[in-house]
């Protein structure tokens, strides 16, 4: 199958030419498949910015290419916008952008600048607004009225209003307590399991990264220096954590088992799967 | 031990407009923090926590009860430039707290405001900046650092002011992991070091792994209070107030629940590590 | 594009441009900018230029930076020319095509006005890229002491303007980011009429000022947590005090101005 998106020896120089020339994204190549949930990870200045500004064409190629089902985005120019509405992408602290009078109004401007009206343009909005838990009696609210928490599912409710085929989110839970967290990674995991869009996340958070994606892509200097499922991933442990990346605190665990003569597999990443390995080792123990 | 903060019976309700009833932000809290310790702050946003957090200098006034810092009541205006000397405070976005385009000169502004003559707010300067960790950037713009470094130089302007008490007001909620450890392994080190009294405002529950003491807000109130392992052993109760637990202690209260004995107080991965292996030593 | 805009950006350095008193070289570009004006012919507008490249030289301030703080106000410089190139009046013109007429004399005025304007933006940024915000408010603050006096809130206006120099940079990183986002959700800054334009703007806008007054409620509260109740009993960091190499620099500015200034007596 054809991937959905594909970055080609992606190069992203910045200041071109001047003594601050410097590149945040060097010769990097993956595949996004469509359906996936993929998870991008990596230091602040590994690139994750400059690069997921590229798959939706806010940023141009130094050199390389950006292919949306097979085609190079900029291979028109004047219709980069198209690729802004199925590849939608959501900034870090995106409440910082909501600008209208009411939550309506604002989660239709996208879908709007698209050219929707009418019944079409409240179906959307009205939808957007139900997939992240905005009540309809909140619709008419100022947007500034709402909490912090609030305030967040909103502007993601406005790029999810034009129905990209791809949804990117820069660090969705970025300052939310565990509780704001949590609810707004259920919202995500919900709309990719019944709408089936694809969906790209980058994290800080190993965590959650772990907890959610199908593949993780790990990003070192502008490059990629893995990629696999979690835990292809987390079986590397001691090389993410020698490029001084964090892994899971359960994979920790795990390691610092294995190293005490537990016969654990290292390559876990959550709670449960980690208590199913001591509890069957403890059986095992126990028949000796 | 001589306490630093006491607050008495404390209330705060944030102004509104008439036809609304006030809620209570604070409803009552009565601590005693202890000069030199080292206090994490938990809770769920709108729990009261970073109000707390503006009571102790005087940021906010006590709609009733009252707050002693060092003896001095913050309700005394004559005395809130000494207050706010004795305790300094970081908050969450650091470039909201930078005052001005070159490191040295940031640092400098509270020991400036202070009136402290210029030979000697030269050294403080520059022992604020060591003590950071951050002497390589006197002469930076601030506005090209990172996250962690902007919080440091905002932890040394604080640090100049020569204060017994540092309260960050989430000051790790925008940084990324790097970032984060950066500064708690600074304010630990001001801790041990120089014997300064912090009081971390975070939900992080990581960054309480360390802590003398963890209070648990909720509500307007202290919730719990009572040393890490202690606090961390309520799991369901602190799920119950919007909260996680550390995964170290997830996994042994779910390894207790299936019947293997292991202590809930081990927070850290080696030590959780530590409790498995032996337990399963026994079997 | 919003990034090329290096108003109130500071290079340190530690060069003697640098160390100079904040107020020696207000007081160098004040007088800078009477001899620009006071230049007339070829030897004023040399001296004028030379002066700038040594002092280029001496800062260590690559010239490229401060060609590109041209790039702002480049339309004005055209404009300039153009008027000048164009509608300069003289007996005898050196081309004329329909309503164009260029003369000689406009040539030359053309050059020395594009010339006074650039050298006089460079000169003024040559300031601000070798003094720190702080040091330049503090120098305006001292040598507007006297207005004091007159009940002119000095300190409270040098305060505010470090601030909001201190902003600049934050600000526009912001409005770029906000840009982009808006852009992401399918926002048109390039295409239709002004009207448009301008209504393309309030996407941008409304979130630019409401974060403004956030961070300037943030800020407030954070100075005042550092002890700041005004200018009253303040000290520095760093006190202001003449040096040997103030006077040097202030004569030999005096001196510059002078020479142009017989240079225009002897209309050279």
């Amino acid at each position: 199958m054809e991937p959905i998106l594909q970055v080609k020896n992606l190069t992203h120089t910045y200041s071109l030419g001047t003594p601050f020339e410097r590149s945040a994204v060097k010769n990097m190549s993956f595949d996004i498949q469509e359906g996936e949930f993929l998870g991008i990870i990596g230091h602040t200045g590994s690139g994750k910015s400059t690069l997921i500004q590229h798959l939706n064409g806010l940023l141009k190629p130094t050199e390389g290419q950006i292919l949306l089902h097979g085609k190079d985005i900029w291979s028109e120019p004047k219709k980069i916008r198209e690729v802004r509405f199925r590849v939608g992408l959501v900034f870090q602290y995106p409440e910082y952008q909501l600008f209208e009078e009411t939550v309506y109004k604002d989660i239709a401007f996208g879908p709007t600048n698209q050219g929707k009206s009418g019944a079409e343009l409240d179906h959307c909005v009205r939808e957007a607004a139900r997939l992240v838990g905005i009540r309809d009696d909140q619709l008419d609210k100022s947007p500034f009225e709402l909490s912090g928490g609030q305030k967040r599912r909103v502007a993601l409710a406005g790029v999810l209003a034009m129905e990209p085929e791809i949804l990117v989110l820069d660090e969705p839970t970025a300052g939310l307590d565990p509780a704001g967290r949590e609810n707004l990674m259920a919202n995500i995991r919900h709309y990719h399991e019944n709408k089936r869009r694809t969906i790209v996340l980058v994290s800080h958070s190993m965590d959650e990264i772990a907890q959610n994606v199908d593949r993780i892509l790990v990003l070192k200097r502008g490059g990629v220096l893995m990629s696999g499922t979690p835990s292809e991933v987390f079986a590397r442990a001691e090389e993410l954590l020698s490029a001084g990346l964090d892994v899971p605190q359960i994979t920790r665990i795990a390691m610092a088992l294995k190293r005490r003569g537990l016969e654990i597999d290292p390559a876990v990443y959550t709670v449960e799967a980690l208590e199913r390995q001591i509890n069957a080792l403890r059986k095992g123990g126990a028949a000796c | 031990m001589a306490e630093i903060i006491q607050t008495q019976n404390l209330k705060y309700a944030y102004p509104v407009e008439e036809d609304e009833k006030p809620v209570l932000a604070l409803a009552g809290v009565n601590l005693l923090i202890q000069k030199g310790s080292f206090v994490v702050v938990l809770g769920h946003n709108g729990s009261g926590k970073s109000t707390l957090a503006k009571m102790f200098n005087g940021v906010l006034q006590p709609t009733e009860g009252d707050v002693f810092v060092d003896g001095m009541n913050t309700r005394d205006e004559s005395l809130l430039l000494s207050i706010r000397q004795h305790v300094g405070m970081v908050f969450q976005n650091p470039d909201n707290q930078i005052v001005a385009n070159v490191v040295e000169e940031d640092v400098a502004f509270a020991p400036e405001n202070l009136g402290v003559p210029t030979e000697e707010i030269r050294s403080r300067v520059d022992e604020a900046l060591a003590a950071v960790d951050m002497s390589e950037f006197t002469t930076h713009a601030p506005h090209l650092l990172s996250g962690g470094q902007k919080q440091r130089i905002a932890i040394a302007g604080v640090i100049a002011m020569a204060p017994e008490c540092i309260v960050l007001d989430e000051a790790t909620a925008m940084l990324d992991p790097v970032g984060r450890q950066e500064v708690l392994s600074t304010v630990h080190r001001l801790n041990r070091e120089q014997g300064i009294t912090v009081i971390l405002i975070t939900h992080h529950m990581n960054e309480a792994e360390d802590a003398d003491r963890v209070i648990v807000m909720d509500d307007g109130k202290v919730a719990m209070d009572g040393l890490p392992q202690e606090v961390f052993s309520h799991v369901d109760q602190l799920r119950g107030m919007g909260l996680t637990v550390p995964d170290t202690v997830d996994l042994l209260d779910r390894l207790r629940r299936d019947g293997l004995d292991v202590p809930l107080g081990a927070l850290k991965v080696e030590a959780c590590a530590d409790a498995i292996a032996a337990a399963m030593a026994v079997i | 594009m919003l990034k090329d805009i290096t108003l109130g950006q500071y290079f340190p350095g530690n060069t003697v441009a640098h160390r100079l008193d904040p107020r020696t070289k207000i007081l160098l570009v004040v007088l800078y900018i009477v001899a620009l004006f006071c230049a007339k012919s070829w030897g004023g507008y040399a001296t004028m230029a030379v002066t700038l490249a040594v002092c280029v030289k001496i800062s260590k301030v690559g010239l490229k930076s401060l060609v590109r703080g041209l790039k702002p106000v480049l339309f004005i410089i055209i404009f300039t020319g153009v008027l000048n190139l164009f509608f300069t009046p003289d007996d005898h013109y050196l081309v004329e095509w329909g309503v164009i007429h260029i003369s000689q004399a406009g040539l030359v005025r053309a050059f020395f006005m594009v010339l006074r304007i650039m050298l006089l933006i460079m000169g003024t940024f040559l300031m601000t890229y070798t003094t720190s915000p702080i040091r330049l408010t503090d120098g305006l603050e001292s040598l507007l002491g006297p207005l004091k006096k007159a009940h002119v809130p000095v300190h409270e206006l040098a305060m505010m303007m470090s601030i909001a120099l201190r902003f600049i940079p934050t600000l526009i990183e912001e409005t770029d980011k906000i840009m982009s986002a808006q852009k992401a959700r399918g926002a048109d800054f390039e295409s239709g009429g002004i009207v448009q334009k301008a209504k393309a703007l309030i996407p941008v806008l409304v979130p630019l000022f409401i974060s403004a007054f956030r961070r300037a409620d943030e800020l407030a509260t954070a100075m005042e947590c550092r002890c700041y109740h005004g200018g009253e009993g303040r000290t520095k960091l760093h006190v202001l005090r003449y040096a040997a190499r103030d006077y040097v620099a202030l004569a030999g500015g005096v001196l510059i101005c002078g020479f142009v200034l017989v240079l225009r007596q002897f209309g050279l």
